[in-house]
């Protein structure tokens, strides 16, 4: 049986890690290598490194960051933030990336999930949802882009499943209501994607306790949980997560 | 010196990295000379079966004379899926025939590709294991898996809604399914246990 993933997510900015709420007010969070190699001896299950500059000039800084990362985490990683074409996926993964996540692109351009599934296979393709609740319509959320600075009108469990016909071998979600909040996953959201599509879900947003981490896989119907400000923090360590889900009957890498 | 088979199928470099950091040398190579003078082999490999032995090509008799002289050999994922007669992996494809079995696809009880973290069982006995105790999970990444018909070879297992071969061994020929370079202090550990092998 495969384990329920624990998953730190690395946000990168000019070469350090940051953390915000809402997607705003960043706090440093200290050196991409170095926290990922701390996670990697201490028993993360995977990592995500979201380049959040994303601008064309930091594409090549993150490119080296890959490598550095590569010689030093050994564990599975996925790198995301500003992929817009095949070849960049393909300068990732060369550079030691497992898994490379498109989000806005994607949006703009889905083929390019297509044409990376076909490309690298499916399991190398995340597909990143940045999801926000709509005030229109209840129980449903919408896309947005750009770092989640602009709404879109698609509809996010539209979007996932549509995501994994192309080819995505995995769905990273993130509500943007939660994020950064530690006030708790938005299941809501979690349960209504993975009863939608066959491929992982993680979820993403909100962690804040244990007891978070617990009811996004069980009420969320997540695979792997990802978190930022509870573990860059210090609040938990991942044995302290895994020793929780597992005492609590969740199938863990222990 | 380890060496390490480049025959430019997937990131080769991630092995190499794990290699350096448990402080063993490994140097990148399809040399028939430098093969020859190896304290052992690592063939890895993240691609197709049929299109992994084409790149192997003529790598492939050096590899198979110096395994048959004694050498050890740690084959990673598709490397180690190459170790046996044949695949059925868009195939039939040959293999390299060290150790007797079919290559076929994993059983579609629960979602293929076998991907995550999954419980391997570690017999007592098998040395590429020794102080891990008898059960550690590993990173898997594939879709078809060795079925091993060989009375010399002894086999660990891994359940995914079917039994499936995680690791083989057959003498001097090792073979492990899952990513020891992706997983964490334990697959660095089995690196260690091949490192240890190869300088006995």
């Amino acid at each position: 049986m495969l384990t329920k993933r624990i998953i730190p997510c690395l946000d990168v900015k000019d070469n350090r890690v940051v953390k915000g709420v809402n997607f705003l007010n960043l706090r440093d969070a200290g050196d991409p290598v170095e926290l990922g190699a701390r996670y990697s001896d201490s028993g993360a299950d995977e990592l995500v490194f979201l380049d959040i500059t994303a601008t064309i000039r930091s594409r090549k800084t993150i490119v080296d960051m890959v490598k550095r990362v590569a010689e030093n985490v050994f564990i599975p990683f996925t790198v995301g933030g500003g992929i817009r074409t095949v070849e960049q996926i393909d300068e990732l993964l060369r550079s030691g990336a497992e898994k490379a996540s498109v989000n806005t692109a994607a949006v703009q351009n889905p083929a390019l999930i297509s044409e990376a599934a076909k490309r690298f296979g499916n399991q190398c393709v995340v597909l990143a949802i940045d999801a926000r609740r709509s005030k229109t319509r209840t129980g449903h959320w919408q896309v947005c882009v750009k770092a989640g600075s602009e709404p879109t009108d698609i509809d996010v469990v539209e979007w996932a499943k549509r995501g994994e016909d192309l080819g995505a071998g995995e769905i990273l979600l993130t509500s943007m209501d939660a994020d950064g909040t530690q006030a708790g996953y938005d299941n809501a959201l979690n349960k209504a994607v993975s009863d939608a599509v066959n491929i992982p879900v993680i979820a993403s947003g909100g962690a804040g306790t244990l007891d978070h981490l617990y009811d996004a896989v069980v009420d969320g119907g997540a695979d792997a949980v990802l978190m930022a400000s509870i573990t860059h923090f210090g609040n938990y360590t991942i044995t302290q997560m895994k020793e929780y889900l597992r005492d609590r009957g969740l199938p863990m890498n222990l | 010196m380890i060496v390490v088979i480049d025959y430019s199928v997937g990131n080769v470099e991630s092995v190499c990295n794990a290699f350096r950091h448990i402080g063993c040398q490994v140097e990148l190579s399809r040399d028939p000379a430098q093969i020859a003078k190896a304290t052992g082999l690592v063939l890895p490999g993240v691609a197709a079966f049929g299109y992994a032995m084409e790149a192997l090509g003529d790598a492939a008799e050096p590899v198979k004379k110096a395994v048959a002289g004694g050498m050890p050999i740690l084959g990673i994922c598709v490397g180690h899926q190459l170790l046996f007669d044949e695949s059925t992996e868009y195939g039939p494809h040959k293999g390299l025939g060290l150790i007797h079995g079919t290559v076929v696809g994993v059983p579609p009880v629960q979602t293929v590709p076998h991907m995550g973290w999954n419980q391997v069982q570690l017999p007592k006995g098998m040395d590429l294991f020794a102080g891990l105790g008898p059960a550690k999970h590993f990173y898997f990444a594939h879709s078809y898996h060795a079925q091993v018909n060989d009375p010399q070879a002894k086999t660990a297992m891994v359940d995914y809604g079917s039994p499936l071969t995680a690791s083989v061994q057959k003498g001097n020929i090792y073979g492990v399914q899952f990513h020891p370079e992706k997983s964490s202090r334990q697959g660095l550990q089995v690196l260690k246990n091949f490192h240890e092998i190869c300088r006995r």
